[in-house]
């Protein structure tokens, strides 16, 4: 009878103990959160002032100057990178979501697009590098150095498996009454599609759009050896072009206070875009996302 | 068309009209009895549906084909690209090593004699990614068990966008963050603590002045892959069916053994996968730990010391890669982190799918 008491008392003590450690744990995952935003939001915040936005970089030692290049080239290089990776997700998760629902052919493509998903972010760059930057005698005119162009390519395929994704997770919450609503009235297919299904579930891909966005807005790694950087303004797709992430890698490693100070203001400035787009993202879905139809 | 038998019914929400469904054609009155619709009179006018069917069936198929293009198209080239170092090296680029002409020592990477051999930094891989795991896999769990069995529901859905959070920090960041402040940490309070009481078993060795190395590197990653393992747990956790919580709760289980018996022993092996996909992250994560883990291309037992990784030997070198032979070398070691991530995430993918196939997904 005694040791059946000291069992049950054993098993409630284990019990609180996991419960202490899950909430222990819980606190150590949220610290460097909190600990990173912290520093991001009080080192960046006094460093940010109107020419962050306005300059570019001063030489080496002198104070002052800011990322106006980096920023004008993060925007040209999502531009390019939107262009490549936003209808190619859709389409793809077009096909996923209403011509190959169920098939094996979906399915693969499905499994190759997470896949994809997690294949290294450097290993995107040597293979834009291999495509475009190295070979001399180039095709198009962007081809064989070091390129804005080239940037937005690596970039632009980095997108494509999780707009493609997002896509299809957003048609197939659009009702089937809907799809068969359209061709009920004699509508082609291809136009129930456009204009009712992907319209239907627009925002919710419009945000995953923004997610695939905001994913490839920070990474540095695809774009060190294409779009290179560059100390100055350049807007042009077959130059060397800035982006923010490099610039951010480049001043925190290098021995100047004065970019130190900018490297961080320019995190804080990446950062906010994230989790303005992080944050969109999840109120749209949370709320629903097809409003009119479901 | 219509694949699946249609749901029936009988109070359909209205859909909003569509306007670019050409209004004007769809509102023209009949003009007589013997009139056909306006909706048909509207095909018509735009000729053989079926073939703008057809077109468009095959243009959303070639998007979806492109995901494999894609992936055929970074395996050709980096094979193409790495020729010329397979054929110098052949597969012992990968375990061989070799003696410095000049100094006679054992030597890994060397760019001026034009020998090279990726040993270091597949051991840098392992060791940070290895290390990044230890710390990681009990914090994610313990996260994702707090989240789905413990948690108050108010606080769940903010702990769950705080963490969706951490995974949306770009890594250039954490690298930042790392250099600035977790290396001084590291240096000042960690490190020196750790070789006085563990510095006996040879891994931490107080001969690192600067804070950097493998266990800095380790750290950071452990930071960043926490959001994949905690979500995807979470997500198996919550795929596991209510009924096999009440049943072991009604043999009189407390909390813990309902979570042990009920719950992680049926979302095991979505929980191997949710692992296995960190370990796919942190191996091929490049700028944070090529900030941090010192970049030398040497092997040291302590983990203090400094050391470099196949990721971060490719960021760091590749712009100033002195010959042929070294920048073919870089992207064989691309090549092959390639396969690697390929492998690690597919096997993954397939375990996590193994539990929630079926199960609808809520930890979204």
């Amino acid at each position: 009878m005694k040791e059946e008491g000291l069992r049950s008392q054993l098993r409630t003590v284990t019990d609180h103990a996991v419960t202490g450690l899950a909430v222990l744990a819980t606190i150590l995952v949220v610290t460097p959160l909190v600990v990173i935003f912290a520093y991001l939001v009080i080192k960046g915040a006094s460093s940010l002032n109107l020419e962050f936005f306005t300059q570019i970089p001063k030489p080496e030692g002198e104070t002052g100057g800011g990322m106006a290049n980096a920023i004008v080239g993060s925007g040209v290089l999502l531009g390019l990178a939107s262009l490549i990776g936003v209808p190619i997700g859709i389409g793809g998760g077009i096909f996923l979501a209403e011509f190959g629902r169920g098939t094996g052919l979906a399915n693969a493509i499905r499994f190759t697009a997470d896949v994809l998903n997690g294949v290294p972010s450097i290993v995107m760059g040597l293979a834009a590098y291999a495509l475009i930057v190295s070979p001399h005698i180039g095709i198009l005119p962007f081809m064989g150095h070091f390129s804005a162009f080239s940037g937005g390519v690596a970039l632009g395929i980095m997108m494509i498996p999780t707009v493609c994704r997002t896509t299809e997770e957003m048609l197939l919450m659009v009702p089937h009454a809907v799809r068969e609503a359209a061709l009920g009235l004699g509508v082609p297919n291809w136009r129930s599609v456009l204009s009712i299904t992907v319209r239907t579930a627009s925002p919710g891909i419009i945000t995953g759009c923004m997610l695939a966005f905001a994913r490839v807005a920070g990474e540095t790694a695809p774009l060190l050896f294409t779009a290179l950087g560059n100390m100055f303004m350049s807007t042009s797709l077959n130059q060397p072009i800035e982006a923010l992430p490099l610039q951010i890698y480049v001043y925190a490693l290098s021995p100047y206070d004065d970019q130190h100070r900018l490297a961080w203001a320019g995190a804080l400035v990446l950062i906010l875009l994230i989790v303005v787009a992080v944050s969109l993202v999840r109120y749209v879905t949370s709320r629903g996302v097809l409003k009119g139809a479901s | 068309m219509i694949d699946t038998v249609p749901e029936i019914r009988i109070s359909q929400p209205p859909i909003q009209r569509e306007p670019s469904l050409d209004e004007n054609q769809l509102a023209a009155k009949p003009t007589g009895a013997e009139s056909i619709s306006p909706i048909r009179q509207y095909l018509l006018s735009r000729g053989n549906s079926a073939m703008a069917d057809r077109f468009f069936h095959v243009l959303m198929v070639l998007c979806a084909l492109s995901i494999f293009g894609i992936v055929a198209f970074i395996a050709t080239e980096l094979v193409t690209s790495s020729q010329l170092t397979w054929h110098k090296f052949g597969f012992g680029f990968f375990y061989k090593t070799f003696v410095s002409p000049v100094t006679g020592d054992k030597m890994y990477w060397d760019p001026v004699n034009e020998q090279f051999s990726a040993v270091p930094f597949v051991y840098g891989t392992l060791v940070s990614s290895f290390l990044s795991l230890l710390i990681a896999v009990p914090l994610g769990v313990g996260l994702a068990i707090f989240l789905t069995e413990m948690s108050p529901r108010a606080l769940r859905a903010p702990l769950a966008f705080l963490t969706e959070l951490l995974a949306a920090i770009p890594s250039v960041i954490y690298g930042l963050w790392a250099v600035f402040v977790l290396v001084p940490l590291l240096r000042e309070y960690v490190n020196p603590v750790l070789v006085r009481t563990l510095g006996w078993t040879g891994f931490f060795a107080d001969d690192n002045p600067t804070g950097l190395g493998f266990f800095a590197g380790g750290v950071i990653l452990s930071i960043m892959i926490l959001p994949i393992i905690s979500s995807l747990t979470r997500e198996v956790m919550t795929a596991v069916p209510h009924s096999q919580r009440e049943a072991v709760l009604a043999l009189g289980a407390t909390r813990w053994e309902m979570i042990r018996m009920g719950v992680l022993r049926n979302a095991r092996i979505g929980i191997v996968g949710a692992i296995i996909l960190g370990l796919g992250r942190a191996l091929g994560e490049t700028m944070a730990v090529t900030m941090v883990i010192g970049n030398t291309p040497e092997i040291h037992k302590s983990i203090l010391a400094n050391g470099s990784s196949m990721a971060a030997v490719i960021a760091n070198e590749f712009t100033e890669a002195v010959s042929d032979v070294h920048r073919t070398a870089l992207i064989e070691i691309g090549l092959a982190l390639f396969i690697v991530t390929i492998i690690v995430n597919a096997l993954a993918q397939l375990l996590v799918w193994a539990v929630t196939r079926g199960a609808p997904s809520q930890a979204h």
